[in-house]
C-alpha cells in the first residue's frame, strides 16, 4: 500500500446548482498550492467537477474525497443512491437522465462519466440503488 | 490580446469590472453545454457562452479561463457578477451572435 500524505473530505448536497463546482474550486486551489504541475491539476478539475455534478444533479447527496500520494492522486465520489441501472448506457457519450432544470443551466450534456475515464488513468464505478462508487487515480508524472 | 482591448474593439459592456486590466486570452472557445467546456476549452480562453448560471463561473474557473463573453445579450445572473467580481474575472456581454462575436475576434487576428 502506497503511504497516503493528505486526504480531504467534503460532504456534497442534493439539487445544490448554485454551489455546484465550489467543492472540485477547493481541491484545485489544495493541488496549486502544494505544486502539483498545472497539467495533472486540470485532469483532477474535469473529473471532480464531473464527479461533483453528477452528485448534485442525480443523487440524493454524497461525499467527495481527494487522496494525496506520493505518486498519485485519487479521487472517491461516493453517493447516497438511487444509482444508475445501467452503467454501459450511461458511460457511453450524449446518453443523459439529467431533468429539464439541470439542462437549461447546460448540464445534461451526456458527458460527465466519459469526460471522468477519459481524463483519468484509473476509472472504477459500481452502482446499485444503495448508491454509486466511483475511485479514479491520476498519476502524477 | 489583452480583454480590455476586445472590450473596446467590439464595443462589449463590462458586467464585472474587478479584474486585472493585463488579462490576456489566447484562444477562443464556444459552447453552451458544460460538460463539453470542461472538456475542450483550454487555459487561457475566452468562453463565448449564452449560459448566464453562477455555474459559468466555477467552470471558468476551474480551467483558468480568461473571461466570459455572453453572447445574444442574455441576462446576467446577479450571483454570477458577484462571485466573478469576487475571483476577478472578467464577464462581458454583447447583443451579437457567437457567430458575430467570433468573426469579430477573428477579424482582429485571434
Amino acid at each position: 500500500m502506497e503511504e497516503l500524505i493528505k486526504r480531504y473530505e467534503y460532504e456534497i448536497i442534493a439539487n445544490d446548482f448554485d454551489i455546484a463546482g465550489s467543492t472540485s474550486s477547493s481541491i484545485k486551489r489544495n493541488l496549486k498550492s502544494i505544486g502539483v504541475d498545472p497539467s495533472i491539476v486540470r485532469k483532477v478539475a474535469i473529473v471532480s467537477y464531473e464527479a461533483e455534478i453528477n452528485i448534485i444533479i442525480h443523487s440524493k447527496g454524497g461525499k467527495m474525497c481527494l487522496e494525496i500520494y506520493k505518486d498519485k492522486l485519487t479521487i472517491r465520489a461516493h453517493d447516497n443512491g438511487p444509482g444508475i441501472s445501467n452503467i454501459d448506457l450511461a458511460m457511453s457519450e450524449g446518453f443523459s437522465t439529467a431533468t429539464n432544470e439541470a439542462r437549461e443551466f447546460g448540464f445534461g450534456a451526456g458527458m460527465g462519466l466519459p469526460n471522468m475515464k477519459k481524463y483519468s488513468d484509473n476509472f472504477n464505478i459500481t452502482s446499485s440503488s444503495e448508491g454509486t462508487n466511483i475511485d479514479i487515480d491520476i498519476y502524477m508524472d | 490580446m489583452k480583454v480590455i482591448d476586445l472590450i473596446k474593439e467590439l464595443d462589449l459592456v463590462k458586467i464585472t469590472d474587478s479584474f486585472d486590466e493585463n488579462i490576456e486570452f489566447t484562444g477562443v472557445y464556444i459552447g453552451d453545454l458544460l460538460s463539453l467546456v470542461m472538456s475542450r476549452a483550454k487555459q487561457g480562453d475566452l468562453w463565448i457562452t449564452i449560459q448566464t448560471h453562477i455555474n459559468v463561473v466555477a467552470v471558468a474557473d476551474l480551467l483558468d479561463l480568461s473571461a466570459i463573453l455572453v453572447a445574444e445579450g442574455m441576462e446576467i445572473d446577479e450571483d454570477t457578477a458577484i462571485k466573478a467580481n469576487d475571483l476577478g474575472l472578467p464577464i462581458l456581454q454583447s447583443k451579437m451572435s457567437a457567430y458575430e462575436l467570433a468573426c469579430g475576434i477573428n477579424r482582429l487576428g485571434i
